[in-house]
């Protein structure tokens, strides 16, 4: 793609819809300016750009996506299937734009669940943090979704506060060719406990793009469980960066779980900025047809005794394609640091493709860093084993891809959401058997 | 137990398998009937697991030769499947693991699949429940097992009780045992030994292949085999098990080939 044909494409996203109303905050406006000047200075990225060599976005920059103007207004029946049995404290979002009448359940006892529009009352807690994790220097889709800064998620636990239900950040596609800009704040403070579910569904089967961020803050001492599930439609484009900072002694586990998109890529930083801190970072993609998911992770040690655990499984049917690019980084100082990454993958057809890409870079002397990446076919003797009791040939290999991806999915800590999940997985082996 | 009115169920005449083209079994014969209990026993390489996996349709063993009928039908023209749904059971030297699927999922599939092929009732995971733990006290098995992914982290002992287990819910017409005793204590090849007796009875049959006379010694034989490269070259009684105990395979080989020598 030419940089005259990017900067229409972006010329376009970036002036085709208004941008925000000017906030009262003045370092909330400088914030978005500096993103706005951001866009206006990058491209959007090729397969020539390192970061992107197996993902190709082209289709993406080849199709006019509409500002959403008015979110339509869906009814509770709507979004009934969605909702999450254990989690009661709800944000829903249309098309990016807050639907108050459709979010669950106040927070109380100090929690802070709410529009991030309307948190000025907050302005000097999230100051700290919004936009300051993610980077968007080098990142155009962070720069156009902080460009659009409005409407977003806001979580904050007070500290020691422990959450007993988990919050459920739900993000709804409805409109044709359009595109959103989901955005997402998560403040732990010290000592607290939560479990996040962000959540990303359709209602509708046609192309549009979501372009997420999240940013999420994890004081000392303090335990954030984050989902996030991505389920946008099979022609929907999602590209997400999601930047975490760990406090001392905290402790960080995340599942990410693709399933949806035609083009998808999840960019995650995890910064262990305190000494001590302890995250896992685990993740599955099933894709089929012409999908391409891609996830890229960092899990950067930046002080001593910290602790990383990633598990990344692909199950990829049809002429898929899955890539991962998982970093570990280990900072000079970053002593006794604990790091093992593990990215395994299944192919189920011929045509069905992987890019894997583990990274160590080690600058400390004193640490422990395992990594490994595996791709592979079902196991003949596995499947053999199956049908030796009986099973056919289509239920033994749809039971193997199931398993294989419920060592994932068994992770999850909300029982009808692994429920969930677990009958999509086998419904998508069944038809990929 | 050998009876008088006893029916055939397996009937393997001249088999002949390779494997990457390697010819593995050399022409074997053997005839089971309801009611008994075989042991092939056999130095490493003489074939013994090869034909116990040919047996149960195993895709790396290719037959190449002679015929296999299982209770009249022809064996080998069966799917793996095909060939468990009809009541043929193999239990398996080195039973997979399966991370992901817990052992009652897996036990309750395998116990439905073949439940709904014989047209009986299917049961649902409550009613398994019951039905699985009670053949588990017959292998005196902790129930925590079924909670456990399939064989995942277990010994190899509580391997082979699970595939004991399995072979107590499918209730095949012939088990083939294969190397069951292999990696057992003395405690575990007694339990699993004990259940393989109870589960056998006059209208089924047992089919032992072990390179060791010890499980013989709770799971008696009705008739002994030897294989040596590819072939049975002797058949006799429990007692023949006793005299490879002391006097190793050398002399049954050694006496194959004097036989063969004679013949040519």
């Amino acid at each position: 793609m030419s940089v005259a044909t990017s900067g229409a494409y972006l010329e376009n996203l970036l002036h085709g819809q208004p941008l925000p109303p000017a906030s009262p905050l003045a370092w909330l406006n400088r914030l978005r300016a500096a993103a706005v000047d951001r866009v206006g200075a990058l491209t959007v990225p090729t397969t020539r750009d390192e970061e992107w060599r197996f993902t190709d976005i082209s289709p993406l920059a080849k199709l006019t996506f509409q500002p959403v103007t008015v979110a339509p207004r869906l009814r509770a029946a709507d979004i009934a299937r969605f909702c999450i049995d254990e989690a009661p404290i709800r944000l829903v979002f249309v098309d990016g734009v807050h639907a108050p009448e459709l979010s669950g359940a106040a927070a109380d006892g100090g929690l802070v669940v709410g529009n991030l529009a309307a948190a000025r009352v907050h302005a000097a807690a999230i100051e700290p943090h919004l936009g300051r994790h993610v980077d968007f220097n080098d990142s155009v889709f962070a720069a156009l979704n902080t460009a659009f800064l409005y409407d977003g998620a806001l979580v904050i636990v007070p500290p020691h506060a422990r959450v007993a239900t988990p919050v459920h950040l739900l993000f709804i596609a409805t409109q044709k060719d359009a595109v959103s800009y989901p955005r997402c704040l998560v403040l732990a403070e010290r000592g607290s406990e939560v479990t996040v579910i962000e959540d990303f569904v359709t209602l509708q089967d046609a192309a549009y793009f979501t372009n997420a961020v999240t940013e999420v803050a994890v004081g000392d001492d303090a335990r954030v469980t984050h989902l996030r599930l991505q389920r946008e439609s099979g022609a929907a484009f999602h590209i997400a960066n999601c930047a975490v900072a760990l406090g001392a002694a905290s402790a960080y586990r995340s599942i990410g779980v693709a399933l949806g998109a035609r083009i998808s890529r999840l960019n995650v930083n995890v910064l262990q900025a305190a000494e001590g801190a302890e995250c896992t970072v685990d993740g599955l993609a099933l894709i089929d047809g012409s999908q391409l998911a891609d996830t890229h992770t960092m899990i950067d040690h930046a002080k001593a005794h910290g602790v990383s655990r990633q598990l990344h499984k692909c199950i990829v049917a049809g002429s898929a394609h899955a890539v991962f690019n998982g970093k570990i980084r280990v900072r000079a100082g970053a002593q006794r640091t604990d790091s093992s990454q593990s990215n395994r993958n299944l192919l189920l057809t011929g045509r069905a493709q992987v890019d894997t890409k583990p990274q160590l870079e080690i600058f400390a002397d004193d640490v422990k860093c395992a990594h490994g990446a595996t791709v592979g076919q079902l196991d003949a003797e596995e499947v053999f084993y199956l049908k030796s009791r009986g099973m056919s040939d289509a239920a033994a290999r749809s039971l193997l891809t199931y398993a294989f991806g419920a060592e994932i999915i068994d992770r999850i800590p909300v029982a009808s959401l692994r429920t969930r999940l677990e009958k999509a997985v086998l419904e998508r082996t069944a038809d990929a058997a | 137990m050998i009876y008088e009115d006893s029916k055939i169920l397996l009937e393997v005449r001249g088999l002949r398998a390779t494997v990457d083209g390697i010819e593995i079994l050399k022409g074997i014969d053997l005839t089971v009937r309801t009611g008994e209990v075989h042991a092939i026993m056999g130095p490493n390489g003489s074939g013994k697991s090869t034909f116990a996996k040919a047996l149960a349709g195993h895709p790396a063993y290719r037959v190449s030769g002679g015929s296999v009928r299982f209770e009249g039908r022809d064996l080998l023209a069966l799917a793996p499947e095909e060939r468990a749904r009809a009541g043929l059971f193999l239990g398996f030297q080195y039973p997979i693991e399966i991370p992901g699927v817990a052992n009652s999922q897996f036990l309750r599939l395998t116990y439905n699949t073949l439940q709904a092929q014989r047209g009986k009732d299917e049961l649902d995971p409550l009613e398994f429940d019951d039905f699985v733990r009670e053949k588990m006290k017959l292998l005196e098995m902790n129930p925590d097992f079924l909670d456990r992914s399939v064989n995942e982290g277990f010994s190899g002992g509580e391997k082979k009780r699970n595939e004991i287990l399995q072979m107590a819910l499918l209730d095949p017409r012939v088990a083939i045992l294969d190397e069951t005793d292999s990696g057992l204590d003395i405690d575990a090849l007694r339990v699993v030994a004990n259940g393989v007796n109870q589960l056998a009875n006059k209208d089924n049959a047992v089919v032992l292949v072990t390179h060791y006379q010890r499980m013989l010694g709770y799971i008696v034989p009705d008739y002994v085999h030897v294989m040596s490269a590819g072939r049975i070259v002797k058949t006799g009684g429990a007692e023949l098990a006793l005299e490879l105990e002391t006097r190793g395979y050398d002399w049954v080989s050694a006496g194959q080939r004097e036989a063969s020598g004679a013949l040519a």
